[in-house]
């Protein structure tokens, strides 16, 4: 199945045959089966399903936080399953941007050293670190609040720098899991609509796990999974 | 410089519960130091051992006196280069309160502090010593806890040798360094023998050991052997051995107590690791989501052992920094009370490494554990995990 919408363009995330099981109380419990997938560099997806469906463990498969069982997973040409962990770590820290649903911030940096944070991983100086980090919380409005720290910020505060700590680094894919779930309607909408502006100002490739249907209005493309198998989308739906 | 930025923030945390660590940390540094330098201190009299020194005693027991006229026997064995004497007195100074009880020694006074060159004595005051048949050499920690001075009159109520006993001091000798106890009396023998000729003669001409100066330390065993074989099948054999094997056996006798007392010194520690291990075990399984974090923006398993196995360090090296500095004032006071129970009590350079030592190994040991269960928690049930 390919949720390529974007002709033309070559695929960041091809997957193919892709499978996924966990044991559990002594069962093996088959998560994902056979999954093929193929997402074009530029894209914004939405990965929809009910709980269970897979759909966030097909999220960590593709962000190299997960490991699956069978298949190939190439993202940017790499095919990341037959890297060893250190160099998954390395490869993490230079191609995804994470965004989690409760922010992930660490509660003792302020919100500059929060997005700073994995440019450490990087060889750029502290002048260099400092710029970037100060963009990233520009672009997300929230140059006035760089020495709060979490518990200062709202949600939707806390989420949009969780979103500049994502585009830091300029990954090649951002991976968002139920970036809105935490949040009220109006904060949620504030959250969507800069996603939407880094996928369609800045070309950033979005890959997003949600329940929201709203959500999914911002995405260009949905991504149905059902008891682990990917399906068309329900009838009135994208 | 980032990653102690990150382990310093994290210390502080749960302010409540790294103060209650921390505290406990000072008062276990703080009793393992104290108890250190109480083992120390029973010890400090065989420290200021010669090696040159050997004492010959009665080979049946300590209790029996030996007749002084051995002194010239022993003094014609090879590798003897002076004989001198010594006997415990047993006086009571006042009353017998900790604070007014000190050794008093009768001595040979013309050679006696030739053989104790640790002893830093005023050439003026060994004569005048010398010419007075009540003198008395007194230490300078003795002196200074009663407020002496030369010429003073010290009585003391004799208890193995009835009586009142008045000593004039004739000088005051001064330690060569901190380890040189300066808390008795030295008084001549010939003072003492001839009261006990007056009054109990069948005790007269004895004295309680010999103090022998050999020349060469390394002949100690073989000089021990051939003094005591020089008295072989006497009345009173000898029994000859080292200075500090002599100190050592008066030690043996509360080896037991302070065998206790070292192992309640580390069981201390082990108690103390106890608590930082929990304290950090809970601070690693609530923080196990931002681990998690780390990991997934590319931090290794290392960087997160790290951050646990360092804050755990630098709680116990705080706490044992501040358990250190406070062993010193509590030391001073616990010398102070205690009187001259212990005449050299002072925290020793040793002890403050072991109490340094004892932090860093806890910090280390405590931090372990939980480092490697975050190092090892894989991300996906990491992220999941609600602390």
């Amino acid at each position: 199945m390919s949720a390529a919408a974007g002709a033309g363009k070559p695929p960041i995330v091809r997957i193919a045959h892709l499978a996924k099981g966990y044991r559990r109380g002594g069962q093996d419990v088959p998560v994902l089966f056979d999954i093929s997938l193929e997402i074009p560099e530029g894209d914004f997806i939405a990965l929809m399903g009910p709980s269970g469906s897979g759909k966030s463990t097909l999220l960590n498969l593709i962000a190299g936080i997960d490991k699956p069982d069978a298949g190939e997973l190439l993202v940017g040409g790499e095919d990341i399953t037959k890297l060893p962990e250190s160099e998954l770590a390395d490869w993490r820290a230079s191609h995804v941007g994470f965004i989690f649903q409760f922010y992930n911030l660490l509660p003792v940096l302020d919100a500059f050293e929060n997005v700073e944070l994995p440019l450490l991983l990087t060889s750029l100086s502290r002048r260099e670190r400092r710029a970037r980090a100060e963009m990233a919380l520009a672009l997300v409005g929230l140059s006035d609040r760089m020495e709060h720290y979490p518990n200062e910020l709202s949600g939707g505060q806390q989420q949009r720098v969780a979103i500049a700590r994502a585009v830091v680094a300029d990954p090649t894919i951002i991976v968002a899991d139920e970036p809105t779930g935490d949040l009220d309607r109006k904060s949620a909408g504030e959250i969507l609509g800069l996603l939407r502006r880094l996928n369609e100002e800045m070309g950033k490739t979005i890959i997003m796990v949600t329940h929201d249907w709203h959500a999914v209005e911002s995405a260009r493309h949905v991504v149905h999974l059902e008891k682990g198998e990917l399906v068309d989308a329900p009838a009135g739906h994208p | 410089m980032h990653y102690l930025k990150l382990v310093f923030k994290n210390i502080f945390r749960h302010k409540l519960r790294s103060l209650l660590t921390l505290a406990g940390l000072v008062v276990a540094i703080l009793a393992f130091g104290l108890l250190q330098t109480v083992v120390n201190a029973w010890y400090a009299g065989s420290d200021m051992a010669s090696a040159q020194r050997l004492i010959s005693r009665n080979a049946t027991s300590l209790v029996f006196p030996l007749p002084v006229y051995y002194r010239e026997r022993i003094r014609t064995v090879e590798g003897v280069t002076a004989v001198s004497t010594s006997n415990w007195f047993g006086g009571i100074y006042k009353d017998m309160t900790p604070a007014n009880f000190f050794a008093q020694f009768a001595v040979d006074h013309e050679n006696f502090f030739d053989l104790y060159p640790e002893f830093r004595t005023n050439p003026e005051e060994i004569l005048a010593f010398k010419k007075d048949r009540r003198g008395a050499m007194v230490g300078r920690s003795l002196v200074d806890s009663h407020g002496w001075k030369v010429g003073d009159v010290i009585p003391v109520q004799g208890t193995i040798y009835p009586g009142t006993w008045e000593f004039v001091v004739r000088g005051i000798y001064e330690p060569k360094d901190e380890s040189t106890i300066t808390r008795q009396l030295y008084f001549h023998w010939d003072y003492l023998n001839e009261q006990i000729k007056k009054f109990y003669p069948r005790r007269s001409e004895q004295v309680g050991v010999f103090v022998v100066q050999i020349a060469d330390g390394s002949r100690a065993a073989e000089v021990s052997q051939a003094i005591d074989k020089e008295f072989r099948n006497s009345l009173a054999e000898t029994l000859t051995e080292t200075e500090k094997a002599f100190q050592l056996s008066f030690i043996a006798q509360t080896e037991t107590i302070v065998m206790a007392v070292r192992v309640v010194s580390f069981l201390v520690i082990v108690i103390i690791f106890a608590v930082v291990a929990n304290t950090m075990a809970m601070t690693a399984r609530e923080r196990l989501a931002e681990y998690a974090t780390l990991k997934a923006l590319g931090f290794g398993p290392g960087f997160v052992g790290a951050l646990i196995v360092g804050e755990s360090l630098m709680i116990t090296l705080l706490g044992g920094a501040l358990g250190i500095a406070a062993t010193f004032p509590v030391a001073a006071g616990f010398k102070a009370a205690m009187g001259s129970f212990f005449p050299v009590f002072r925290v020793s350079a040793e002890t403050v490494a072991l109490q340094a030592a004892c932090a860093a190994v806890v910090g280390l040991l405590a931090g372990l554990a939980p480092s490697i269960r975050a190092a090892r928690v894989r991300i996906v049930d990491g992220l999941r995990y609600i602390g």
